[in-house]
């Protein structure tokens, strides 16, 4: 249980129980149970395959459990549309995978699915607090790796989740890019009080972005 | 030239048939020399296209006398046969041979249905089934263009689908680009003959009824309206095929599961 349930008794934001991924008998994941409470940065470390990815892409659905489940506020995640659900539990991934064209058509991508339009002020202060002002009409190919990344981490916020993970997010990018990133991640969650999970293999990185670190070995939550 | 050597048509035809082959087995010799392997394909299709063909003419000489219903089993039986040849190029993507009959069979089977009701297209079966077959094979090849290219647009950017995914876009829109991307590969050889027609190529099917006595300016109003419901049958084909494929790409969850195979 964490902090937050202990002093308030209210449901965590996020908490999965049992929760098993098994693909061609294989097992990804096996029996995780955690929860993260509201506003709460949680990491989780581990060594390449041990399933620390295939956890972050089963609370946003994007793979299904073979077992367990997860709730968001307490509510079976499976009985909110698929489209709702990922825009509550947004996520940064290893690459920015920007799709052609400019950074504000990528940073409208979002709002547009959920039937919105991203107005032009809004955008321009995204790319500020991303660092990346005057970038709006950038073609994205142009851009250095961790510029995409920026521009990725603005178009994950720009369907305000109100939780984010963030799957090795500077894992692809140099030493310099790395650690802006970190901190701009750092900003960004710490004023906009997100609730985050990080997946990192980098423990270093883990107890300097969160709070509470876990450790993931072959599928199971090892040590939290 | 021939002609000199060999009397009866079956004979000559045989000795085209053969110079041709030898021509193919050229390409199949050069293409080896630069290790590019065609071998077994081109041998396979061959000798398979050689036989079918033969046999095709037998039996549509039983089939021309025969009543004009028979024509419907007919087009049904060529349009399965078209099915499991398209899907061989959609490996990988679950129910391919559905998908592939399906798509054909709504896009030629739309164009054969409304252009014979509108007596476009003569009911007699001696130019139903030729016309027909011409339908079927060229919404084969749209089909089978369509398949490859929107698995292939599917399994190489997965990366992206996902990035879509994750912001809540629904299938339809983030598979729009691919979707496009292959009903366009589908069709492109269908425009290219569009544009090029009668001047890059003067189809056979002219040729032949001017040959036969037909007004040569009805002869090529019809070849045009043959190359029309050619590429109407095509398009409708790469289309149905192509959302039929992305709708069996994503789960009832929106998870896509149309992936690489290790």
């Amino acid at each position: 249980m964490n902090k937050r349930e202990q002093v308030d008794g209210s449901q965590p934001a996020l908490q999965t129980r049992h929760l098993s991924r098994v693909v061609d008998g294989h097992t990804l994941v096996s029996d995780v149970t955690l929860s993260v409470g509201s506003g709460e940065v949680v990491a989780i470390t581990g060594p390449s395959g041990s399933g620390k990815t295939s956890l972050l892409r089963l609370l946003n659905r994007l793979d299904e459990p073979t077992a367990g489940t997860v709730s968001l506020d307490g509510q079976d995640y499976r009985e909110i549309a698929p489209g709702l659900l990922r825009r509550r539990v947004g996520m940064l991934a290893q690459r920015p995978y920007l799709f052609p064209g400019s950074v504000a058509e990528n940073l409208a991508y979002g709002p547009a699915a959920h039937g919105e339009t991203l107005a032009r002020e809004r955008a321009d202060e995204s790319l500020q607090r991303v660092g990346l002002p005057g970038y709006a009409e950038h073609d994205v190919s142009r851009l250095s790796g961790g510029e995409a990344q920026r521009v990725a981490l603005a178009r994950s916020l720009a369907v305000e989740p109100e939780i984010l993970l963030l799957d090795e997010p500077t894992s692809a990018l140099d030493e310099a890019a790395r650690l802006g990133i970190e901190e701009l991640i750092c900003e960004v969650i710490e004023s906009q009080g997100l609730t985050c999970l990080i997946v990192t293999h980098d423990r270093a990185q883990a107890a300097r972005m969160a709070r509470r670190t876990m450790l993931m070995e072959s599928g199971k939550i090892a040590d939290s | 030239m021939l002609s000199r050597f060999f009397d009866g048509p079956v004979q000559l035809g045989i000795a085209q048939a053969v110079v041709t082959a030898i021509l193919a087995l050229v390409v199949v010799y050069v293409a080896r020399r630069r290790d590019v392997h065609l071998e077994r394909e081109t041998v396979v299709a061959l000798v398979r296209g050689f036989i079918q063909v033969v046999a095709a003419g037998a039996v549509l000489v039983v089939l021309f006398t025969g009543p004009s219903w028979v024509s419907g089993p007919v087009l049904v039986i060529m349009t399965v046969a078209a099915a499991a040849t398209a899907s061989r190029r959609a490996r990988g993507v679950p129910g391919a041979f559905a998908i592939s009959f399906y798509g054909i069979a709504g896009g030629a089977g739309i164009v054969i249905a409304a252009m014979t009701w509108l007596g476009v297209i003569d009911s007699r079966m001696a130019s139903l089934i030729p016309v027909g077959s011409m339908i079927i094979a060229s919404s084969m090849n749209s089909g089978a263009l369509a398949l490859e290219r929107i698995r292939s647009e599917f399994t190489s950017n997965v990366g992206y689908i996902e990035a879509g995914l994750a912001l809540g876009a629904a299938p339809a829109q983030v598979s729009a680009p691919y979707v496009q991307a292959a009903v366009t590969a589908g069709m492109i050889p269908r425009i290219d003959t569009l544009r090029a027609l009668g001047i890059v190529w003067i189809p056979g099917l002219m040729a032949g009824m001017i040959l036969a006595g037909s007004d040569p300016v009805y002869a090529a109003i019809y070849q045009f309206v043959v190359v029309g419901m050619i590429y109407a049958s095509s398009g409708f084909t790469s289309l149905i095929c192509s959302l039929l494929v992305r709708e069996r790409a994503y789960t009832p969850a929106d998870q896509l599961q149309l992936r690489a195979r290790g």
